[in-house]
């Protein structure tokens, strides 16, 4: 019985230990686990795949640091698989910290693939409003957004001369942490304008989108850094997603142990009892 | 005048876009983006109003030494710093806003965030237990879903993807689906009762 009771009570710091060396041993040395592609992250591959080059997509940074590790990778295999395919990308922020994240995922792919600002892509920043913002820039994204996220005005760049609002928009993906974001162009963009629209998700919110994507609302869903994963394996390009699966599994696998041992010890005490 | 006034432009407002959202024409469609820029604009008073207000807030903290009031130096002067850095060199890749927001803001940031891990993972083993019928179902969904969520998981067992696909396709989506039918009408009556003048605590905070 004591030591079930001590079992149960055991110190956390031996839990916060074993946690991260469940994390930073697999990083060290990877275990290249083999990733399965679920349906709706080959949902948005394909919705990619079949636009022609030439098309504009635009891509809305909805997150901040805190959540980098599950949403950048797969905002930049997106970028990748946009640039590979000579896919013009508009980039716009409904997150005033999305915007660095949006300009490092444009440098990255922009560097691999010669693509140039201004041409290819680029990052008109970050505007106060949420579901207001999308409303206005689906009518007209100059008067909303008039210039890029530098302070120059959009008029001087090539990518902008064609795109007037969302009519010249192929498709929408928003990579999103919470609120304002995936809700907003699901109401504004897809439900008023028609767009398509794609998301990429922290794994903890991916469960809310599922009823959007049964109703075909959504043209795919990455959830948290297995859909990054996921999605990096479709364009055969490894990253940040691949690289950290072996960490999560461990760190999942971990926990669950431990959730099963306390309820064994759980369940042995009351029957002793 | 000081109610009727406010109660007018709420429903005139209100009213205006609900019908443009149905009739996208001609005089309602301009007049939604007109509203849409007048919000823009409103916006960014409300945020300059948010950042004076915690100013204010953290300089009487400081002011009067109140508990914590080292805290309110460290953010005042993080403002200080990424306001100047912002407004003189503005945000542009390689300038000081850029640098200091990569070498400060994101490794603080996501250190507090993955500080989570550690204390998900104690909570899972001190207070997950499979108390009731209801806790227990509870308890293997979660287990489930997280393995079929890793590749370890399918690792140990082929079908545990699909088991986990068929628990977030059917009984989470049910659920999901309860929950923002139920938001929907919630914010839909609500919507109405501002609209219609009957929901007045925004007036007076009565």
């Amino acid at each position: 019985m004591k030591v079930l009771e001590r079992l149960e009570k055991i110190d956390r710091r031996y839990v916060f230990i074993l946690i991260l060396l469940a994390v930073v041993i697999p990083l060290l040395f990877p275990i290249n686990f083999k990733i399965e592609v679920s349906e709706p992250v080959a949902m948005l591959y394909r919705t990619v795949e079949e636009l022609s080059p030439g098309s504009c997509v635009l891509f809305s940074f909805d997150y901040g640091p805190s959540t980098m590790p599950e949403v950048y990778p797969m905002n930049l295999a997106l970028v990748r698989h946009c640039f590979s395919k000579d896919i013009k990308v508009i980039g716009i922020a409904l997150w005033p910290e999305g915007v660095q994240f949006g300009n490092e995922a444009f440098r990255v792919a922009a560097d691999e693939y010669g693509k140039e600002y201004g041409i290819d892509y680029i990052n008109l920043g970050y505007k106060a409003g949420g579901v207001v913002v999308v409303s206005a820039a689906a009518e007209d994204i100059a008067t909303t957004f008039p210039q890029d996220y530098t302070g120059r005005s959009i008029e001087e760049f090539p990518i902008m001369t064609e795109v007037k609002n969302f009519d010249n928009i192929d498709l929408i993906v928003s990579f999103s942490a919470g609120d304002p974001g995936t809700r907003e162009y699901i109401r504004i963009a897809q439900g008023r304008y028609g767009k398509k629209v794609g998301t990429g998700v922290t794994a903890v919110s991916a469960p809310a989108f599922y009823p959007y994507l049964n109703a075909g609302q959504l043209q795919g869903l990455l959830g948290g850094m297995k859909g990054a994963a996921e999605y990096e394996t479709l364009i055969q390009q490894s990253g940040l997603g691949t690289s950290g699966m072996d960490a999560q599994s461990i760190a999942h696998g971990l926990i669950i142990f431990f959730i099963v041992l306390a309820n064994v010890f759980y369940i042995a005490g009351r029957r002793k009892k | 005048m000081k109610k009727e006034v406010p109660l007018i432009i709420t429903f005139v407002a209100g009213m205006i876009m609900i019908v443009q959202y149905f009739v996208p024409h001609w005089p309602f469609s301009n007049l939604q983006q007109m509203f849409n820029n007048w919000f823009l604009i409103i916006t960014v008073f409300a945020l300059i109003l948010g950042i004076l207000n915690l100013l204010k807030n953290h300089i009487e903290k400081v002011s009067r030494r109140r508990k914590g009031w080292l805290y309110s130096i460290v953010l005042m002067t993080g403002f200080m710093i990424m306001g100047v850095a912002g407004f003189v060199w503005g945000p542009a890749e390689g300038r000081p806003f850029d640098w200091i927001y990569w070498h400060a803001h994101v490794p603080m940031s996501s250190t507090m965030f993955a500080l989570l891990a550690f204390f998900v993972a104690s909570a899972s083993y001190r207070a997950f237990r499979a108390r009731t019928a209801e806790a227990t179902l509870l308890l293997v969904s979660a287990i489930l879903v997280m393995m079929s969520r890793v590749p370890l998981g399918s690792y140990m067992w082929s079908q545990l993807p699909l088991i986990g696909d068929w628990i977030m396709s059917y009984p989470n989506m049910a659920g999901q689906r309860a929950i923002m039918i139920g938001i929907a009408l919630g914010v839909v009556s609500t919507s109405l009762r501002i609209i219609l003048g009957i929901e007045r605590t925004y007036l007076s905070g009565k």
